[in-house]
């Protein structure tokens, strides 16, 4: 392993390119720390997103006019503004009102950066998926049910067994491109400090003054990253596709 | 209807092709004489519209030789070589296939005036002339999408006919018709016909292919299975498998 | 009439539309389709949020306003003086997302049509850099224009500037040309095979039926999309604050700054936020009225 870190050492010498996170041990864990900064980011919004559709979905599914409306704005809100607003209005705006005195009398923020752009992408990435859950239950006729419930289904067994599966399968496309996306906009995060593996990357460059070497790294392993994802999503997508159901998304081709 | 000329203007030997795994074309041969209407019929899948489509060489064939006027169609490789093969051979289809984009008339002129590059003035004085000729005079600056499928077809007709060929190909022309429309069409065909155009016809209609035709052949599974002279062929059908069809399909 | 048989026999014929499921269910799937050639999530503006924003900015006007120490200038008074300024900033703004538009557009319409190419070396390489652009997070793209675009260039022997926005114009152009790209491929691909077949039957060449046949029976599909895509890209210019270009959100934190007063913060903001609604409300209006006119004809 040594060696192999040492032929980037080697690289640097003979040829000037210089990739510290290989041969450097500071810069090897400050940016294999923030790749993983950013794949936390990921799943964590991912998830949070998901648990936010669902409930809102549910929600707008409520007896109570005003829930519903809250959640209509809230879609239409986080839909329709760019994220990085929202990354702001949520980290200067709401968090500049939340502080606390610190110990030496300065006022510390109650909520952490990262804590912030964890918050406001998963809002933002929820905001589709409640659409997207919303679309796919109603998707789901209502005989479906019938049947379910003349099998002697409880409601929510039904629910669990077989509207929500069903739901789900019909949701998946639309969910993929909106987790896709939401892997993509966590590198606004950069924008309030948060070290994610752009920002680390930005601290590495500016340190080491190897900004190609660093800008190249940083393209491949979010492509890369993203690349995976699409796949992996793409694999699930077509072995949960319901028969006969539904358009191929590369068209008649 | 007098078939002129010794020398075929159409000449298919032992046409073979595959798609894939399934072998659509099992070795025809067919010669058609200039200013000959030939029918070809059979049931559906067993290979008429592929021949009709490796004629003008927009399917290439696997093995065999297809020879129209001086084209050696199975030796052109280049587009080039297949353009000017196009140019002398029109095809009409199943879906009419008008360009949606552009009127009746701007259909019927556009192939001579940007492939033909021919004179703009000139072409237009034809193609009103041929809209009159299928009886479409008043629609010649209505869109396909404003045309029924009848008028739509008959604009087809006119803009292979505005590029001058030595033959047409009818694909199925009025499988996509209502059956009051059929006839329209039907009509503007054997016009053409009559006026001594080399056609070859894919049809259902036998009614028509037994008046129109010099001649008919039966395709089955990628076969002719045989031919001759419409009132020979419709009488006394030699083949069990034509006879078979003929009772379905009367 | 016949178009509508022929569209049933050919769903029919693929197997889709199941009849047990709803239309939402055709509706969600078609949706995802549209949203995954174009990589986009539709905006869908209405006047409700116009109204909304506008509320805010007026209700933070008038809080800070009644906030404001006695010594200081009104609120009002203050955005009026810094209105010029941010208006310049604004107009790089519509400058960055005009020419980012316009190269990704140019670029991204090869690209699409490289992807139908005969030549499969040309529709590899294609496919992989709309794959590759697509798959880049589009701040990410962002900086490397920024710090990887010389400062300036030398075109026949004369020094060209280039300038930050001109470099974020690249910056935000690269991942507009991949989405165009997929939209122009998208387009192309939905072009019945009967168009294609007709147009060889009468000698045009490969060519001449992509710029006279296929291309202009595109454009009604595209645009919908591509004014999208615009009204996206006119928001996401903000981003180019980011990296340092003086545009309006830079600008308004600039004066902010100079400004040293926290009342203001929200006023100035949700006035900016105005300005871009004002601006991208039309397109998306237009783009959705496109939509409906063309799903009638088509």
């Amino acid at each position: 392993m040594q060696a192999f870190w040492q032929w980037f050492a080697w690289l640097h010498e003979r040829t000037g390119i210089n990739l510290t996170i290989f041969y450097d041990a500071f810069d090897r864990h400050r940016f294999i720390d923030g790749f993983w900064m950013t794949v936390e980011l990921s799943v964590v919004c991912v998830l949070l997103s998901l648990v936010i559709g669902v409930l809102g979905a549910w929600l707008q599914g409520s007896k109570l006019r005003l829930l519903r409306t809250v959640v209509h704005w809230y879609i239409q809100f986080f839909r329709n503004t760019p994220p990085l607003v929202q990354l702001y209005f949520f980290y200067f705006g709401i968090g500049a009102l939340l502080r606390v005195p610190g110990p030496n009398g300065i006022a510390q923020p109650l909520v952490s950066n990262v804590a912030w752009a964890i918050l406001s992408l998963s809002f933002y990435a929820g905001a589709f998926n409640v659409e997207i859950f919303r679309a796919g239950i109603e998707a789901v006729p209502r005989a479906t049910v019938e049947a379910a419930e003349s099998l002697g289904y409880g409601r929510l067994a039904a629910y669990m067994h077989v509207i929500l599966p069903l739901a789900f399968r019909i949701s998946l496309p639309a969910l993929n491109n909106n987790l896709v996306n939401l892997v993509k906009t966590t590198t606004l995060a950069y924008a309030i400090s948060v070290p994610e593996m752009l920002w680390v990357s930005s601290q590495i460059w500016s340190d080491e003054v190897n900004v190609p070497e660093m800008m190249n790294v940083l393209l491949i392993c979010y492509v890369g990253l993203v690349g995976v994802l699409v796949l992996v999503m793409n694999r699930w997508e077509r072995a949960l596709r319901v028969p006969g159901f539904g358009i191929t998304a590369r068209g008649m081709a | 209807m007098v078939t002129s000329g010794d020398k075929p203007i159409v000449s298919i030997s032992d046409v073979h092709k595959s798609f894939g795994s399934v072998e659509v074309l099992k070795g025809v041969s067919m010669d058609v004489r200039k200013g000959e209407v030939v029918c070809i019929i059979g049931p559906s899948g067993s290979g008429k519209s592929t021949l009709l489509r490796c004629i003008n060489g927009l399917v290439p064939i696997d093995k065999g030789a297809i020879r129209v006027a001086a084209y050696e169609v199975h030796k052109l490789m280049k587009d080039k070589e297949l353009l000017a093969l196009r140019r002398e051979v029109a095809m009409v289809f199943q879906q009419y296939n008008l360009f949606p984009h552009k009127t009746a008339l701007q259909n019927v002129m556009m192939a001579p005036i940007h492939v033909l590059k021919e004179d703009k003035k000139e072409v237009e004085t034809r193609a009103r002339a041929l809209m009159v000729k299928v009886r479409l005079a008043d629609k010649v600056d209505a869109y396909p999408g404003e045309l029924s499928g009848g008028q739509q077809q008959r604009v087809a007709i006119a803009r292979g006919l505005a590029m001058r060929p030595e033959i047409m190909l009818f694909d199925e022309v009025t499988a996509a018709l209502d059956p009051e429309t059929v006839k329209e069409v039907l009509v503007t065909i054997r016009e053409v016909a009559e006026e001594g155009m080399t056609c070859i016809l894919v049809t259902h209609e036998m009614g028509f292919a037994r008046e129109v035709a010099d001649h008919v052949y039966f395709t089955d599974h990628g076969v002719i299975v045989e031919h001759g002279p419409p009132a020979e062929f419709f009488a006394h059908a030699r083949e069990a498998r034509t006879r078979e069809f003929l009772s379905q399909i009367l | 009439m016949s178009r509508d048989g022929q569209g049933i026999r050919a769903a029919v014929a693929r197997g889709s539309d199941l009849p047990v499921l709803l239309p939402a269910a055709g509706r969600l799937a078609r949706s995802a389709a549209e949203e995954r050639a174009f990589g986009l999530p539709a905006l869908r503006l209405t006047p409700g949020h116009g109204v909304v924003i506008l509320l805010l900015f007026l209700l933070a006007t008038g809080a800070a306003e009644a906030e404001t120490a006695p010594l200081h200038a009104s609120v009002i008074m203050t955005l009026l003086k810094w209105t010029p300024l941010l208006l310049k900033g604004f107009a790089f703004n519509i400058a960055i997302s005009f020419f980012a538009m316009a190269i990704g557009t140019a670029a991204g319409t090869g690209l699409g049509l490289a992807q139908i190419s005969l030549l499969p070396p040309v529709r590899r390489t294609a496919s992989f850099a709309m794959h590759f652009f697509r798959n880049a997070p589009w701040l990410v793209v962002l900086f490397y224009c920024m710090f990887l675009l010389p400062f300036q260039v030398r075109i026949f022997g004369v020094e060209v500037p280039l300038p930050d926005w001109i470099k974020a114009t690249f910056g935000l152009g690269l991942p507009v040309m991949a989405n165009v790209a997929e939209i122009v491929r998208g387009a192309v691909q939905s072009i019945p095979s009967g168009q294609w077949e007709s147009a060889n039957s009468l000698a045009f060449s490969r060519r001449q039926t992509i710029w006279m046949i296929i291309l202009p029976q595109c454009v009604k599909r595209m645009l919908p999309p591509w004014m999208n895509l615009y009204a996206i890209l006119a928001m996401s210019t903000v981003l180019a604050s980011v990296v340092g270009v003086s545009e309006v959100m830079t600008l308004t934190g600039d004066v902010l700054a100079a400004e040293n007063r926290s009342e203001l913060l929200l006023p100035f903001y949700s006035y900016i936020l105005v300005w871009f609604f004002l601006y991208c409300y039309p397109i998306a209006r237009w783009t959705v009225s496109l939509e409906r006119r063309f799903s009638v004809n088509i």
